[in-house]
């Protein structure tokens, strides 16, 4: 499989106020040095909890956000590389589904004409044939093509969700980014939705991005898998691998912290919750970032910051369990 | 209600248009006896403290009135969603700078900066409408600029930037349209509060000068012969209070009008 996206370095730093007049800016970094390679066809799972970076990480992709330094290729181009103008043509390729469905709909638009928008803006076929395109994607995605002229208030989570799919794949992009496409549905619906998009995909031949905390959802649904922690990679592998046997004691104590369906089952493996709270991305550790909360940490964990190393077959971790190499002292200011 | 609203304003807008053809009397002579008590002679609401009729000079006096009160607001609307939306939008040091301006504006109360531009000009309806456009505008353009930045932060903007759209499509066809809406109903019930503020400038006798009847004026005019003629102050002050009311109304109406939560219910 070719590579459709690479990403090399990308790093994302906030200036917020200072907290005193005389005090200097602080800085918050919310993608700190991110890494990773998506294949054509597949789909990378992005796991972590709320704040490490994922959404920013989506966001710094499609250049939403202008990244602090870093490299995104995509399909042959530097992304960064690229003035308006071609960013808007390479933003046919890559679209995104929001979280939030019902916000990431113009409240005084027909769902319709906000599918039909997307055409509009990359100036594709006249408003007559928008709109018989747009009513046609209502159908691919499970909708009725009657409810072209709906407002998004009176469907539910759902289909509005259904609706974002339909306006992101309506140009027909080769990237998906979605950013927690199932998180603020019910349960009953999840489902659903993951099925469409799987078979979407199959469909079109996309490749998603796929980001969520979820980590069965994940698991079940991603081919590839990185986790997030403090705006770094600390492992990255095929899902099932990671999630059947996961090296980094911050992966470990995500899949332990999956409530086991079955209660008769054999206690393998007792729900483990971490302890402590995510450090502020204001003051991040100096060494490991995951030390302070780490079962396992070692002395060393407390001053070296471990490098993300290649264990081959596709597993990479950041830990001192498994590697002893160091990462380059940061170089943030 | 508003719906009532509606038709009254319709009403008093379409009596003051005809006013020249069904007015009983000339408005600025005197047809009667000084201060003539409503219901005597030829005089249905009693003449004023120079023997006009004060049924006459309600009908003329509507016009000037109702034009204080609609034209400034509806130039201040406009102006505002440039002043609002460009400063909610740009963000940064131009929004600052735009914003800390009108901010000074609200060191004064707004009949206060009215009744400056106002001394400043010569008196006149023309007079009136600047004076009440100027002091208007620091208080729509700051609910533009609050409206424009929680809208912009919505992520219904950044999806449709995802989608490929060009920054003038994202302020003209998703940004503007929720704007307005809010800022609309904002300015409708500011319009009853305009008209005060106008017949309080010609009250003050910054404004419209006698004879020209207008409401303002006449409560004016009214008030020295407030014991005698009451009838003379109550009427004018009377249709004020209707019309502004009225204005609150529709206000309210647009409101859930202009909901699309409500819209299709």
């Amino acid at each position: 499989m070719s590579d459709l996206l690479t990403v090399q370095d990308l790093r994302k730093v906030y200036q917020i106020g200072r907290k005193g007049l005389l005090q200097a800016r602080r800085a918050v970094t919310a993608v700190d040095g991110v890494s990773f390679v998506v294949r054509n066809g597949e789909t990378f799972g992005l796991v972590g909890e709320s704040g490490c970076g994922k959404t920013t990480t989506a966001r710094l992709v499609l250049r939403l956000v202008e990244p602090t330094s870093g490299w995104i290729g995509f399909d042959g181009w530097d992304l960064l590389d690229c003035n308006k103008k071609e960013m808007r043509q390479r933003r046919r390729e890559m679209q995104i589904v929001f979280q939030d469905p019902m916000t990431a709909l113009n409240p005084r638009m027909s769902i319709g004409t906000s599918i039909a928008d997307t055409l509009r803006f990359h100036g594709i076929g006249d408003s007559r044939s928008r709109v018989e395109e747009a009513r046609t994607m209502l159908e691919v995605v499970g909708l009725s093509r009657s409810h072209y002229s709906g407002l998004p208030h009176e469907f539910s989570g759902g289909q509005c969700q259904r609706v974002g799919i339909a306006r992101a794949l309506i140009l027909k992009p080769k990237l998906v980014l979605l950013d927690e496409p199932v998180s603020s549905l019910d349960v009953s619906i999840r489902a659903q939705v993951l099925n469409l998009l799987r078979t979407l995909q199959n469909e079109y031949g996309l490749t998603y991005i796929f980001i969520s905390h979820d980590l069965t959802v994940v698991r079940k649904f991603c081919s590839t898998m990185a986790v997030l922690y403090l705006g770094k990679i600390v492992e990255e592998g095929l899902s099932d691998a990671v999630s059947r046997e996961p090296l980094h004691p911050y992966t470990q104590a995500l899949v332990n912290s999956v409530p086991q369906p079955d209660p008769r089952a054999p206690k393998a493996r007792d729900l483990v919750g971490i302890e402590g709270e995510l450090p502020s991305a204001l003051a991040v550790p100096k060494g490991c970032r995951f030390e302070g909360r780490c079962p396992h940490r070692m002395k060393k964990c407390a001053e070296k910051e471990p490098a993300l190393v290649d264990l081959g077959g596709n597993r990479k971790v950041a830990c001192f369990l498994h590697s002893d190499a160091e990462a380059p002292t940061a170089t943030i200011s | 209600m508003s719906l009532v609203a509606v038709s009254f304003i319709f009403l008093v807008v379409l009596l003051c248009l005809l006013a020249p053809y069904i007015s009983p009397h000339d408005p600025f002579e005197a047809v009667a006896r000084r201060n003539t008590a409503p219901l005597t002679g030829n005089v249905f609401l009693g003449a004023d403290v120079d023997g006009r009729d004060i049924l006459t000079r309600l009908l003329w006096g509507g016009r000037i009135s109702l034009i204080t009160g609609v034209i400034p607001t509806v130039l201040a609307t406009a102006v505002s969603l440039l002043i609002g939306m460009s400063a909610g939008y740009v963000g940064g040091w131009f929004d600052q700078l735009l914003m800390r301006s009108l901010d000074i504006f609200f060191a004064f109360p707004l009949v206060l900066v009215a009744i400056v531009v106002a001394g400043v000009l010569t008196p006149g309806l023309f007079t009136v409408m600047i004076a009440i456009f100027i002091a208007l505008i620091p208080y729509i353009a700051r609910l533009v600029r609050t409206t424009t930045l929680s809208v912009k932060t919505q992520p219904f903007i950044e999806a449709a930037r995802a989608s490929g759209a060009r920054e003038s499509v994202i302020i003209f066809r998703y940004l503007l349209p929720n704007t307005v809406a809010p800022v609309t109903v904002y300015a409708t019930t500011l319009i009853g509060m305009m008209m005060v503020l106008g017949s309080a400038l010609s009250f003050l006798g910054l404004g419209v000068q006698p004879p020209t009847a207008d409401w303002g004026l006449m409560i004016s005019e009214g008030r020295t012969v407030l014991r005698r003629a009451p009838h003379a102050t109550i009427f004018p002050g009377i249709m004020i209070v209707l019309v502004a009311l009225a204005f609150g109304f529709i206000g309210d109406g647009l409101r859930d009008a202009m909901d699309p939560r409500l819209r299709s219910r």
